[in-house]
């Protein structure tokens, strides 16, 4: 003790405690934290629409309200169904990180578990689309790429650009890329129309026509560039950029040393 | 004190400077095998363009750091033809600056008037010959000639009626008749108002008898884009409010700017928005322009319900779709 007690007046002692007292804190933290991680093995329903409840207090009721109904900041959730909560958490749009215009894809907070007890809560307020099951996403067996890319275009093509890579919208909103995302939160996406983006009702936009759009998706973003480089496949923008910074950057190049005098 | 300006004397050329491969052979030597590098690097250039041409399968990909995955293939011939034809360039202007002449010479301008005597010759040379074919005395031989020559300047201007037919009145009619069904594009489905939730969107064209061989020009005028939203979210005077169904607004697609098709349709804030100009319109208030180029507001199609649900043209377009024309009554 007496040995420790030298040091206190060191000028070192007081960083080294703050040090200390932090990485105490952060370690009760987590230990915390792990607890409440833990999740038993859900079997009842009920069981798992209670644990969505506790996750959705603790982690989505700040803005969409203590009972779904939503607030001024966010929309309320009653009636968005399954689905909707699927692809939300399950692309890691919500939780959002911060109150930006709008909520992107990010690496999911909840695993599968919380995210399948999340959508059971959301599902039991009130009906809404389902998620669809693995045996209704078979696109390679029940999709048409042809048919699927003349929806694609008639459709989808107007926002998420005509090879599937995403635009701009108003204000700094933008219908993001399709390609890498998951066929089911695709066809999620479709039926509940998250943020910007509308609904396609099963009527219109049959489910078999919705896999055969799934499969032109997943066609276009195997698809190799045998033309060279794509330049992210939008189109004019990029070829345009690289055209006047890279090839008139070149031009004026050389034409100053085409008027260079020799040494 | 005088305000005159003094005029600027001609400060006459430059004294010539000398480079360096003027003087010494060594640099002169230096840039000589500097011309023939390039070429060669031309010349390798061309072989790589060959190799790639031949040997290179164009289904093998390699990684470039920055561009991603290319095509082996391609990025061999485009390589090989680039560095050809630029290397070859250079070394033709790095000759021409380092090695050849380039004392300045001074070539005097000359008057653009011909001499006299030559002006006398050419007019005395036309005038024996007009007078030798007789074209004074023969008139028959000049008048034909003349209608003939006159008639052929008119081939031209008779070609220009392959430009098409005038459009008429057609750009004011559309295929939407009273009574035409909404149907799916493409699917050409008849659609129920219960089919669309609040929220969604439907591409939408005119039913017609023979969907397969619907042509082009009709869709770029009859395409419609359905949206369904909460009653009490619209903001309309009573005549637009009747136009619609329960919630279901329907708009033509084709821009009034431009004519491209508007459907970017924000579910969260009911703007319509044009991917050309970005003209944005606002489908609660039937369809005002509330941004961008467009001058007017998208025309609206009266719609309502027939006896099993299915939604049906109340009345046709009441005002010509899509941009401006010289004929347009300018509503």
């Amino acid at each position: 003790m007496k040995r420790l007690s030298r040091y206190r007046r060191h000028k070192a002692a007081g960083p080294f405690l703050l040090v200390l007292a932090l990485m105490a804190i952060g370690a009760t933290f987590s230990v915390a934290t792990a607890v409440t991680a833990e999740t038993t093995q859900v079997v009842d329903r009920s069981a798992q629409i209670e644990e969505g409840r506790q996750i959705f207090l603790k982690g989505c009721s700040s803005c969409h309200g203590l009972n779904a109904e939503g607030a001024l900041i966010a929309p309320s959730l009653i009636g968005v169904g399954a689905a909707s909560v699927d692809f939300q958490v399950g692309t890691g749009r919500m939780p959002m990180a911060d109150m930006s215009t709008q909520a992107m894809r990010k690496k999911p907070i909840y695993n599968a578990e919380e995210t399948a007890a999340l959508a059971a809560y959301v599902a039991s307020l009130a009906p809404g689309p389902e998620i669809p099951t693995e045996s209704s996403l078979n696109y390679e067996r029940d999709g048409n790429t042809a048919e699927g890319g003349e929806l694609f275009r008639n459709n989808c093509a107007m926002c998420h650009n005509f090879a599937g890579q995403g635009g701009a919208l108003t204000q700094g909103k933008y219908a993001p890329t399709l390609m890498g995302v998951e066929p089911k939160h695709i066809y999620e996406a479709m039926v509940t129309g998250p943020q910007s983006m509308p609904v396609f009702s099963d009527k219109t936009l049959t489910p078999a026509e919705k896999l055969s759009i799934i499969k032109w998706i997943k066609f276009a973003e195997s698809e190799p560039n045998l033309g060279g480089a794509s330049l992210g496949r939008v189109g004019p923008v990029t070829e345009g950029l690289l055209g006047w910074v890279l090839g008139l950057g070149m031009l004026i190049g050389v034409a100053v040393w085409l008027a260079m005098k020799a040494k | 004190m005088s305000n005159e300006i003094e005029a600027i004397k001609d400060p006459g050329l430059p004294a010539h400077v000398h480079r360096k491969a003027d003087t010494d052979p060594a640099a002169a030597d230096r840039a000589e095998r500097q011309v023939a590098i390039l070429f060669g690097i031309s010349a390798l250039g061309t072989i790589l363009l060959i190799v790639s041409y031949i040997f290179i399968p164009d289904d093998v990909f390699i990684f470039i750091p920055v561009m991603g995955e290319q095509n082996a293939h391609q990025l061999g011939l485009g390589l090989g033809m680039a560095i050809s034809l630029f290397f070859i360039g250079m070394g033709a202007i790095h000759w021409a600056k380092t090695l050849m002449p380039d004392t300045e010479v001074v070539a005097q301008r000359h008057e653009f008037r011909s001499p006299d005597s030559d002006r006398k010759e050419f007019v005395d040379a036309v005038k024996e010959g007009v007078g030798a074919a007789g074209l004074g005395r023969r008139s028959l031989i000049k008048r034909s000639l003349g209608a003939a020559l006159g008639l052929s300047a008119l081939s031209p201007l008779l070609l220009l009626r392959d430009l098409g037919p005038l459009p008429g009145k057609e750009l004011e009619k559309t295929t939407w008749k009273t009574g035409t069904y909404l149907v799916t594009d493409p699917g050409n489905r008849r659609i129920k108002a219960s089919d669309l939730e609040v929220g969604a969107v439907a591409q939408v064209l005119p039913e017609i008898a023979d969907p397969e061989h619907r042509k082009l020009s009709d869709i770029a005028k009859d395409a419609v884009l359905l949206i369904r939203l909460r009653p009490q979210e619209f903001n309309l005077e009573a005549d637009r409010l009747a136009m619609t169904h329960d919630g279901i607004i329907a708009f033509s697609k084709i821009c009034s700017h431009m004519g491209c098709a508007v459907a970017l349709y924000e579910q969260q804030t009911k703007h319509l928005l044009c991917p050309c100009h970005q003209s944005t319109f606002d489908v609660t208030r039937a369809a005002k322009v509330i941004f961008g180029p467009s001058a007017r507001p998208l025309p609206q199609l009266d719609i309502t319900i027939d006896g099993e649900g299915y939604l049906v043209a109340r009345k046709p377009f009441s005002e010509p779709v899509g941009p401006s024309f010289w004929e347009r009554d300018s509503r």
